[in-house]
């Protein structure tokens, strides 16, 4: 190991480029992020508690917890057919198909809201068939699950596809020929080796529908305690001056962010001790 | 020939477990078929789906993806051009639309730059040396993926707005930070800090150091290394990370909403007049706009495949000649 280290420093450039990165990330990142909690500390304890437990955000909290959770479950289980299907079966547009899974990471966020509410408002191609069945999309909670489906899909495709490719085929050869069938395989065999992945799609599609603004603020409504997603409620309390309502909201869903970040770490590292090394 | 031999025995012995397992599940109307195709199809119904199944899952893949992300974008582009042609063009030259246009292109242009030259520093640092705290590093520079647009746009304002942290000091000296292009500049850094770097760091890892030790042992000087060894060998990570920082920045909502302040005709890049000409009820307006940042979002999903393959191409050669120990 020493010489390995000794090999690497041998070339240039360690001191200065090291010292170029922690100043930008200092300046960009950390500096910006340690004065978002500093200020929480202006607050006593009881108003960053009063601020929480206002009706008002703990409705906002609930429903962007609440519906992130129900849309990446949603997510769970599409992505994980969308990804059988990708990569399983030889169908027509398979390649496309396969390119269309990155729309949603690449429309920028206000794109994709206008376009979704465009989409499932009263008159708009879907949400008039869905009108005509009494349901009410666009404006409702409805909507912002619908707009958290639409951005977290990509999430779970693209973190089960790669494992679902790599699988070895003589897993389920072994399987198949100690006599189980199809849906054993299936489902005690290669869906089980796909756990870790699909959590850890599970938690980036959920962290991600919990942050998001752009795609979901056109068509959620926007009415306070039943369609005012929280991070919402962050900008309008920055334009009420109300600075540091903002910044409790934020600091609770940054730390739920970085407890997400945790455990999808902590899946990755299992993931990696279950295959075994070729 | 001895892949052709493997595979044939593979071959063989996959038949002869298909044909017993057969012979247990498989109704007596397939044995009229020849004995060759029969221990075909038993193969494929234990290694594979019943054709109802995989056309019912083909189906729901394909349904889902057209309504939830085909649809969306197709509506963009018919709403666009709803009302012909002209009325298309006529919102684009709009003095408003133009003056978005260009602030779009000028943020981008500065903070992809400066997250260009990071990126490349960065993962030169992290790449190519050993030191403690590695990953720690990579997380921290991963942060801005997992924080909220809005919480990026945030921390701008408690630093520099009225009643931030530095905001009373920047008034007496009539700096403009927020609600104003620096402000903006900074909020889209933060967003699209991650692209580069993480492009380019398992890339420059993969490669190890030796070829550039090589350089080096030959008297080559340390910016000559770089940019006469390792810029053409990461030059396609490289351009991808670029790509997709770009349209990030481009396409950034939420962080910039926060931190621009919406004056009219000088802080509103595309995705905030998208919001406006939208929330005014002027659509064919608003979905001109957005179907500019569509066709963006699709040239660059279009040159990332490429890019990708690319990728995957000079991956191969390499990763049968490299002895890296750093990776596991």
């Amino acid at each position: 190991m020493s010489t390995a280290v000794a090999r690497r420093s041998s070339l240039p450039g360690f001191g200065l480029t090291m010292g170029l990165t922690l100043t930008w990330l200092s300046v960009i990142i950390l500096i910006p992020l340690a004065g978002l909690f500093l200020k929480t500390f202006e607050l006593s304890p009881g108003q960053f508690w009063d601020i929480l437990t206002s009706r008002r955000t703990l409705n906002a909290l609930k429903l962007s917890f609440g519906l992130s959770f129900a849309a990446a479950c949603v997510n769970l289980v599409m992505g994980t057919i969308i990804v059988w299907a990708l990569v399983r079966y030889r169908f027509p547009g398979r390649r496309l198909f396969d390119a269309i899974v990155d729309i949603p990471f690449a429309l920028p966020t206000a794109v994709a809201g206008v376009a979704l509410t465009q989409l499932f408002a009263q008159k708009g191609w879907l949400g008039a068939p869905l009108a005509e069945l009494g349901i009410k999309v666009a404006f409702t909670p409805i909507g912002i699950f619908i707009a958290m489906v639409f951005i977290g899909i990509p999430f779970v495709v693209r973190t089960v596809q790669p494992v679902l490719i790599d699988l070895d085929p003589e897993i389920e050869e072994a399987a198949a020929s100690l006599g189980a069938n199809r849906w054993h395989t299936v489902f005690r065999v290669i869906l089980p080796s796909l756990i870790p992945a699909l959590l850890t799609g599970f938690a980036l599609a959920f962290a991600r529908a919990v942050g998001e603004y752009g795609s979901v603020i056109f068509i959620a409504g926007n009415l306070p305690n039943v369609s005012e997603i929280a991070p919402l409620l962050i900008v309008i309390r920055l334009s009420e001056f109300r600075y540091a309502d903002a910044t409790a909201i934020a600091v609770i869903m940054l730390l739920a962010s970085f407890l997400i970040i945790l455990v999808v770490n902590r899946l990755q590292r299992w993931a990696q001790a279950r295959i075994p090394v070729h | 020939m001895s892949t052709e031999t493997s595979f044939v025995t593979r071959a063989a012995s996959l038949r002869a477990y298909a044909s017993t397992a057969d012979l247990a599940i498989s109704p007596p109307a397939i044995h009229e078929v020849s004995d060759r195709a029969r221990r075909i199809a038993a193969s494929r119904n234990l290694l594979n789906e019943p054709r109802p199944i995989r056309f019912i899952i083909v189906a729901l893949a394909i349904s889902f993806l057209t309504i939830f992300v085909v649809l969306p974008l197709v509506v963009v582009f018919a709403s666009a051009f709803s009302k012909g042609i002209s009325a298309y063009l006529a919102a684009l030259t709009e003095p408003e639309a133009l003056s978005a246009i260009r602030l779009t292109l000028l943020v981008a242009a500065i903070s992809v730059t400066l997250n260009l030259v990071f990126g490349v520093v960065a993962a030169w640092a992290i790449a190519k040396f050993e030191f403690r705290g590695k990953t720690f590093l990579i997380t921290l520079i991963d942060l801005p993926f997992s924080v909220s647009p809005v919480i990026s746009g945030l921390v701008f304002v408690l630093l520099f707005g009225a009643q931030g942290y530095w905001g009373t000091w920047l008034q007496a000296h009539d700096i403009h930070i927020l609600f104003a292009v620096p402000g903006i500049v900074l909020a889209t850094i933060f967003v699209t800090f991650p692209f580069v770097a993480r492009s380019l760091i398992p890339l420059m890892q993969e490669q190890g150091t030796q070829e550039e030790e090589a350089a080096i042992s030959l008297g080559a000087s340390g910016l000559q290394t770089f940019f006469r060894v390792t810029l053409p060998n990461i030059k396609w990570g490289l351009l991808y990370g670029v790509l997709l920082c770009n349209a990030r920045a481009m396409g950034e909502f939420g962080a910039v909403s926060v931190v621009s302040g919406h004056i009219r005709g000088e802080t509103n890049t595309m995705p905030l007049l998208v919001e406006i000409l939208y929330n005014e009820y002027q659509f064919v307006a608003s979905f001109a706009i957005a179907s500019l940042l569509a066709m963006l979002a699709l040239i660059t999903l279009i040159v990332k495949t490429v890019l990708e393959r690319r990728l995957d191409e000079g991956q191969t050669p390499r990763d049968i000649s490299r002895d890296d120990p750093s990776d596991h």
